[in-house]
């Protein structure tokens, strides 16, 4: 009976651990961070003030801890606040919609490696919910439905600011969302390969896919590698034009700054999220700053080499024991979590310098840049990949096809452009 | 008023490319962000900041130094130099305060009193300081130069009751003023 039930046990401990104890104090984490480094970039200071209240309990001084338990202050008050439901709403859908842009981003995290293997009572676990051979598509097909809860939100608030923030959620979704498939294809072809854990393990002997400084035959210190390093280099211009419009797709894909056109406070008061309060605003918040985490969770994972250290260190630290415990997979997991924090310290500058775009501006950069850039680059990818196979002859015809198609593209983009002069007084 | 036509100004190819105004945006946010950790932002070493922008950490940096001459602060009740309330309780302030914030009760002053001729002082007299404005005209009415506006701003309590100055903490806040009045001391 127990032999029957360790699986499950032992998944549910997981699941706990990985998804409570993990991402979700992430959360409270990004948004402290959030209000610092925006204070900082605006020469203010920030909450610094909320620490320890020793002095209610008779101590004598306080520990404001630089202003960390701020966010719990926040959602001790977004808890206690009024959940206040307005009477022409739409009830059900109004209150599902919090909960659909939350629980995808909370599912996502299922295929995210947080760390290498870890040994328990002779007994090897990996730090993965569920090692699934599909992670990114599952992770895009997951994520997607946050629009419906955005979308419903707008819908049933029955009030019109709301509506057209969900209106162009959906917009945004659909412009984005092919950049975004498109353009991972390339770093997909090249690990062959869909499972997370193992594109991990590939970045681990092979040097991480935006910075190839090791592979299987040495660092760069050593002349091995740089006899077998032409075609990772070379492998990183597609890397860095997939880099670039994946990470803005996920901005798009998150809400985040530069796109987050559904909230824009100026011109929709608080976009599809005017008319909520108290616990169910906080569960939009709450989704929002998930989704950030995992956007930046599959950019480390697929571009920044997820875990791994790099340098062929990663093997001795897999091999460390404490008293019998494998404890390289907890090593792993803080790697992992000083990337994911750096990333997202990069997704607040982000937000706190690049002003919002406008609305056709967005579309245009997702359906006329970014979608044939997405797909261009598949192709060189392709090149750069088959290029060993293939002729020299073929290589030069490839490139110069790629090279016309490329600027036949420009060509049409540019005489599509509207000439018309907008009407001005 | 004549229409202007604002024309979109062209944009060269590196402004449309906007990868380049992103970079410097990025080392702009960047440069203030590590001058406001340093303690070195605009403002940190003219303005007596704690060193992040203009923002003084408040209870334990405060302005009280740089508050200029004719601040108005809680208006409060002063003695002149022989411990004597200056206020002989005529009211001109309580009938001048806008909001009416002051209340006072008049007394007497006893004849054994060694200063029996100044005949009344008050016997009660409150300020509910959250009525006042800081108009300051009771300082300006007083003809006795007994209540002045002084620099406390401060002024914070749990409940409306302890927000009402009474008579003593008047004199506490005005402490004494010396060399002002002297029609009753017969020093001039």
């Amino acid at each position: 009976m127990i032999e029957f039930l360790t699986p499950f046990i032992i998944i549910l401990i997981k699941v706990i651990f990985l998804t409570f104890l993990v991402l979700l104090p992430l959360v409270p984490v990004s948004v402290y961070f959030e209000r610092r480094f925006s204070a900082v970039i605006q020469d203010r200071v920030g909450p610094n003030r909320v620490g320890l209240p020793l002095t209610l309990f008779g101590f004598k001084k306080d520990f404001h801890l630089f202003g960390l338990v701020q966010p719990m202050a926040d959602g001790i008050k977004l808890l206690l606040k009024e959940d206040f439901t307005p009477s022409h709403v739409n009830k059900a859908f109004y209150w599902l919609a919090p909960a659909l842009t939350v629980v995808p981003a909370l599912i996502t995290v299922c295929v995210v490696p947080f760390g290498s293997d870890i040994t328990l009572f002779g007994h090897t676990e990996s730090l993965v919910i569920a090692d699934i051979n599909l992670g990114p598509l599952f992770v895009f097909a997951v994520a997607s439905l946050t629009v419906y809860g955005i979308t419903l939100a707008g819908w049933s608030s029955n009030s019109k600011y709301p509506l057209v923030g969900g209106v162009r959620s959906t917009a945004q979704m659909i412009s984005y969302e092919i950049a975004l498939g498109l353009s991972i294809i390339p770093v997909l072809t090249y690990f062959g390969e869909l499972n997370l854990t193992r594109i991990v393990e590939h970045q681990v002997d092979n040097g991480w896919l935006l910075l190839p400084l090791w592979n299987a035959y040495g660092s760069v210190f050593s002349a091995a590698y740089w006899e077998h390093s032409g075609e990772q280099w070379l492998f990183m211009i597609p890397a860095l034009i997939a880099f670039i419009i994946f990470t803005v797709s996920i901005f798009a894909e998150t809400n985040r700054m530069p796109f987050d056109l559904p909230e824009c406070e100026t011109e929709l008061v608080g976009g599809y999220h005017t008319e909520y309060s108290s616990m169910k605003f906080a569960l939009f918040f709450m989704g929002e700053y998930a989704a950030m985490v995992i956007g930046s969770a599959l950019i480390v994972t697929l571009f920044l080499g997820g875990w791994s250290l790099g340098f062929g260190l990663d093997k001795h630290i897999a091999a460390l024991e404490v008293a019998g415990f494998g404890i390289g997979g907890l090593i792993h997991m803080m790697v992992f979590g000083g990337k994911l924090l750096a990333f997202i310290l990069f997704f607040i500058l982000v937000r706190w310098t690049v002003p919002r775009f406008r609305y056709d501006q967005l579309m245009k950069l997702g359906w006329v840049v970014f979608f044939e850039a997405a797909l261009i680059n598949v192709f060189i990818a392709a090149l750069i990949i088959a290029a060993p196979q293939l002729g020299a002859l073929i290589i030069t015809i490839g490139a110069i096809v790629l090279i016309a198609v490329t600027a036949a593209i420009i060509w049409v983009a540019k005489v599509s452009e509207d000439k018309t002069p907008a009407l001005r007084a | 008023m004549a229409i202007i036509k604002v024309q979109r100004p062209k944009l060269k190819f590196g402004e449309k490319i906007y990868l380049g105004a992103l970079i410097r945006g990025f080392f702009l946010t960047m440069r203030h962000a590590v001058r406001t950790i340093l303690g070195k932002s605009v403002g940190a070493g003219t303005l007596k900041s704690s060193g992040t922008g203009v923002t003084m950490q408040f209870p334990e940096q405060t302005w009280d130094d740089q508050l200029p001459e004719y601040y108005r602060g809680a208006p409060a009740l002063v003695t002149d130099e022989e411990d004597r309330e200056r206020c002989v309780s005529c009211q001109l302030c309580e009938f001048i305060c806008p909001p009416k914030a002051i209340k006072i009760i008049p007394g007497e002053i006893p004849t054994d009193d060694k200063w029996a001729k100044v005949e009344k002082r008050p016997k009660e007299f409150e300020i509910d300081m959250i009525r006042c404005i800081y108009c300051g005209m009771c300082e300006e009415v007083c003809p006795e130069q007994a209540i002045y506006l002084r620099k406390d701003y401060l002024i914070t309590g749990y409940s409306r009751e302890d927000m009402v100055h009474d008579k003593k903490k008047l004199y506490e806040i005005g402490g004494k003023r010396v060399g002002l009045v002297n029609k009753w001391n017969e020093l001039k």
